[in-house]
């Protein structure tokens, strides 16, 4: 397993915490809970299915879900604060379209790709300012994220563009090759590295406590003197970014732009961050719990393949899991007070 | 003897809230090295002044000097990078953040900008063995107790390398000899030079710890004095601007005992009423028109009991009566449908609805009883919220402004009318006089004697023995999550009775 612990290990030799009796914090429950239901998925589809437990199965999960873990990443930062965000789906379409579009025209990756990083970024920042100045409820201002972004793909070109650029085509191709058939590509190794970024701002940055904080108690933070105003705008376009990079993984992996790309990925991301233990209200949650969720969103999908089964077993699986997810969030913050 | 330039200087601060001047052209200065109480009723402008002063409100006229030099705070950081650091009368940390972290948070330890938490967790605790306090501090805060987590907030606040130190009724939810721990913090710090603005609603801790005093009132200023210099009944008379006369006159009112009273019919009764690790089984009978007081520390299930009797908490053992019936209390609103009243303590997170009107948090739960389907007519409403309103002395009397705009003496009396409107049979008031001023505290504590005497049951929960004894026909002792005794408020119970009872335990 790739080492993306966020919290820091608790200092167990210090005086104060020798003597008290050890008790489970109850923040780690919900990432342990989601920990647990992989391994069970993972050993009842190597006990149901013959060649599941072939190691392709596990990295094929990444690779896979590569952008979904992008995109979940920035999501859990906006639900961390207690926010949403809508857009990211909507973002993933116009992304690739206007990256298929700019290198169409010829130019070069060098440049399409920061480009492409930069609006996901303002689009991400102007929704953050509307929330911050106007106070509008994330819901709404990103909810008119998403359609300004779906309709800006639309407006582009409605039909789905090929990328016959030489790089997109050569790190689609990307990819460290274990043995033959098993191999972790590139754009999985991208994600990964996302994760461990956004794992050590979380834990070890001041940006990333303010993101707790806020998520605590909103007001509280204000007059505690915190950045407030310039966290918030931060983790939308930080979501914004995000969603940008996980377009660009789309797009390479597609190797073509579409405003139809991404449909519905917004809620697949969120459902990813809440069974992965982000409380829903914000404040507490780690990015290995997101991890966890897409993998335990990848494994339905995959168990779902396996047996032969329509999709639609997979979608009412997640919805399953969803809700018992938010039940058992339910009990333990009650149990925390 | 000359005095040392003030750290901080406001002159003629003006601020308007819409429907009320909050304060109107007050002067104030803070000197370095003293210990300054900011005196006044709920309303006088103690809150919005320290507001100003923090950078959460900005002001409509005056201006504000610190260190001789001007400033205007547009925030709260801004004040407190200016040197000024705030402990509020509510917690104001993140509880789902470890002790550490509520105490460092925004000034992070950090090497190669990554934060240093093991260094953090060494200072947090050093910090707090200064306050003489042993905690776990990487244990999220919510673990801890609402007094622990004020202690947290005034290590947060010390920490920060303060010029003006504010605490705000730091003392509300403290017991004595955690306030005896802060005030020695506070001497400490005094004595290095910071200016400490204090704000108490208990006289004896201002003339205890304070060298000056500034008091306030109606949003304008009275006057500042030293602290030798003005007797108590002088303060409160400047504070209050007209005579104790509600308030001698309930001192002197006989105290009834239970059995003088005449004892209407037992309205209720639990037998063996318990939940556990909350409140061990107790037996309770109260009867209409009587005044049963809670009594006990902090933690030692005096809100516990009462969240039972109102079906806040579902009990796990014993039976409940009311009206010689056996019920089961499932919801609040079982309790509200029975006749039962409860205005909680926590006025701010469980009771008023800041954004609502005075009228609307009134009428409220007199409409959740109706239904939402029957609406009480405008000219009802405004009946009702017009007594109401007049009765209590809610002040701006104007029952179209949003409540957050009331102080918090105010608020608890919107709360308290709320639920007289619906003429309960039992009220049970969770620390009604919390955190507000001796004026409206003897208002608070008249109206229940009046309530009393009109055939209402009143369960008083309070802090303060002095008022319990004062208002109770019959007194609850409770310690340790236990009902351990009860009198009869008789001649020869007093304080001192009551304390030794919550300090042994035992019957005497």
């Amino acid at each position: 397993m790739i080492d993306v612990s966020t919290t820091p290990a608790t200092n167990k030799t210090g005086p104060a915490s020798r003597r008290r009796t050890y008790r489970p914090n109850a923040q780690y429950i919900p990432v342990l809970a989601t920990l647990s239901l992989l391994i069970v998925m993972y050993t009842f589809g190597a006990v149901s299915y013959e060649n599941f437990t072939h190691p392709s199965v596990l990295l094929n999960l990444f690779t896979n879900n590569a952008f979904l873990l992008v995109v979940a990443v920035g999501m859990t930062f906006v639900i961390l604060t207690g926010g949403i965000d809508l857009s990211v789906g909507a973002v993933i379409a116009m992304t690739s379209t206007v990256a298929a579009t700019l290198l169409q025209a010829g130019w070069p990756a060098g440049v399409v790709i920061p480009v492409v990083l930069l609006v996901g970024g303002v689009l991400g920042l102007g929704m953050g300012a509307v929330i911050h100045f106007f106070k509008v409820e994330p819901f709404i201002a990103t909810l008119a994220g998403m359609f300004l972004a779906r309709g800006i793909a639309l407006l582009i070109n409605q039909n789905s563009i090929p990328i016959t650029n030489e790089f997109w085509t050569s790190i689609a191709e990307t990819r460290i090759v274990f043995e033959p058939g098993v191999y972790i590509s590139g754009m999985a190794l991208v994600a990964l590295a996302v994760v461990a970024v956004a794992a050590v701002v979380l834990a070890w940055s001041r940006f990333g406590r303010n993101v707790y904080a806020i998520g605590g108690n909103a007001d509280s933070a204000l007059l505690m003197g915190l950045p407030v105003g310039r966290t918030r705008i931060g983790v939308y376009t930080l979501s914004g970014f995000c969603a940008a990079l996980g377009g660009l993984i789309y797009s390479i992996t597609t190797t073509s732009g579409y405003a139809g790309h991404g449909t519905g990925t917004e809620l697949d991301a969120i459902a990813a961050v809440v069974i992965g233990g982000v409380l829903l209200t914000g404040g507490s949650g780690y990015v290995l719990g997101t991890v966890l969720g897409v993998l335990v969103l990848g494994m339905i999908n995959t168990i779902v393949n396996f047996a032969s089964l329509n999709s639609w077993w997979a979608r009412m699986a997640i919805g399953v899991l969803l809700f018992a997810f938010i039940v058992l969030q339910r009990l333990v913050t009650r149990k925390a007070k | 003897m000359g005095e040392p330039p003030a750290v901080l200087e406001m002159t003629g601060i003006q601020k308007i809230f819409p429907g009320v001047v909050a304060l109107d052209g007050v002067d104030f200065r803070l000197l370095p090295g003293e210990i300054h109480a900011l005196m006044g009723e709920n309303g006088a402008g103690k809150s919005t002044l320290i507001k100003v002063l923090t950078g959460v409100y900005g002001i409509d006229g005056g201006d504000i000097k610190l260190s001789g030099r001007d400033v205007l705070f547009t925030g709260p950081l801004q004040a407190q990078e200016a040197g000024i650091s705030t402990v509020y009368q509510e917690v104001n940390l993140c509880a789902n953040l470890s002790v550490a972290e509520n105490i460092f948070i925004g000034r992070q330890p950090r090497r190669f900008g990554r934060i240093q938490w093991s260094e953090m967790r060494k200072r947090s605790a050093g910090l707090l063995a200064r306050l003489d306090l042993d905690l776990d501090v990487s244990a999220p805060l919510n673990t801890y107790s609402l007094a622990v987590q004020q202690m947290v907030a005034i290590a947060r606040a010390v920490d920060i390398e303060a010029k003006v130190l504010i605490l705000d009724e730091p003392t509300s939810s403290l017991d004595a000899s955690e306030v005896a721990q802060l005030f020695a913090i506070m001497r400490r710090l005094r004595d290095s030079g910071v200016a400490i603005l204090f704000v108490s609603h208990f006289l004896d801790q201002i003339y205890e710890v304070a060298d000056r005093i500034t008091v306030l009132r109606n949003g304008a200023l009275i006057g500042e004095y030293r602290t030798a210099e003005l007797p108590q009944v002088e303060l409160v008379r400047k504070m209050i601007g007209k005579e104790l006369a509600t308030l001698e006159q309930l001192e002197s009112r006989p105290r009834e005992s239970a059995e003088q009273i005449e004892r209407g019919e037992p309205i209720l009764r639990a037998e063996q009423l318990g939940r556990d690790g909350a409140i061990a089984p107790f037996d309770l009978t109260i009867h209409a028109g009587e005044v049963v007081g809670l009594a006990g520390l902090l933690g030692s299930g005096r809100t516990e009991l009462a969240r039972l009797l109102f079906g806040a908490d579902k009990a796990d053992s014993g039976k409940l009566e009311l009206d010689g019936k056996p019920v089961s209390m499932r919801s609040p609103r079982a309790a509200m449908a029975h006749g039962i009243a409860f205005s909680s303590e926590n006025r701010r997170t469980e009771g008023v609805i800041g954004e609502l009107t005075v009228r609307e948090n009134i009428i409220l739960a007199l409409q959740a009883a109706r239904g939402w389907t029957r609406p009480i007519a405008k000219r009802r409403q405004d009946q009702l919220v017009g007594k109401y309103i007049k009765a209590l002395q809610i002040r701006p009397d104007n029952p179209e402004i949003p409540v957050r705009n009331l102080s918090g003496g105010n608020q608890q009396k919107v709360l308290l009318a709320r639920w007289l409107i619906t003429e309960p049979k039992l009220l049970i008031i969770d620390e009604p006089t919390r955190g507000i001023d001796v004026g409206a505290k003897a208002e608070i504590q008249r109206l229940v004697a009046e309530l009393s005497s009109g055939g209402m049951a009143v369960l008083f929960v309070s802090a303060e023995l002095e008022e319990v004894l004062r208002l109770s026909h019959k007194i609850e002792v409770l310690r340790d999550r236990r009902l351990v005794e009860e009198l009869d408020n008789t001649g020869d119970v007093d304080a001192d009775r009551i304390m030794r009872t919550i300090a042994s335990g035992a019957t005497s």
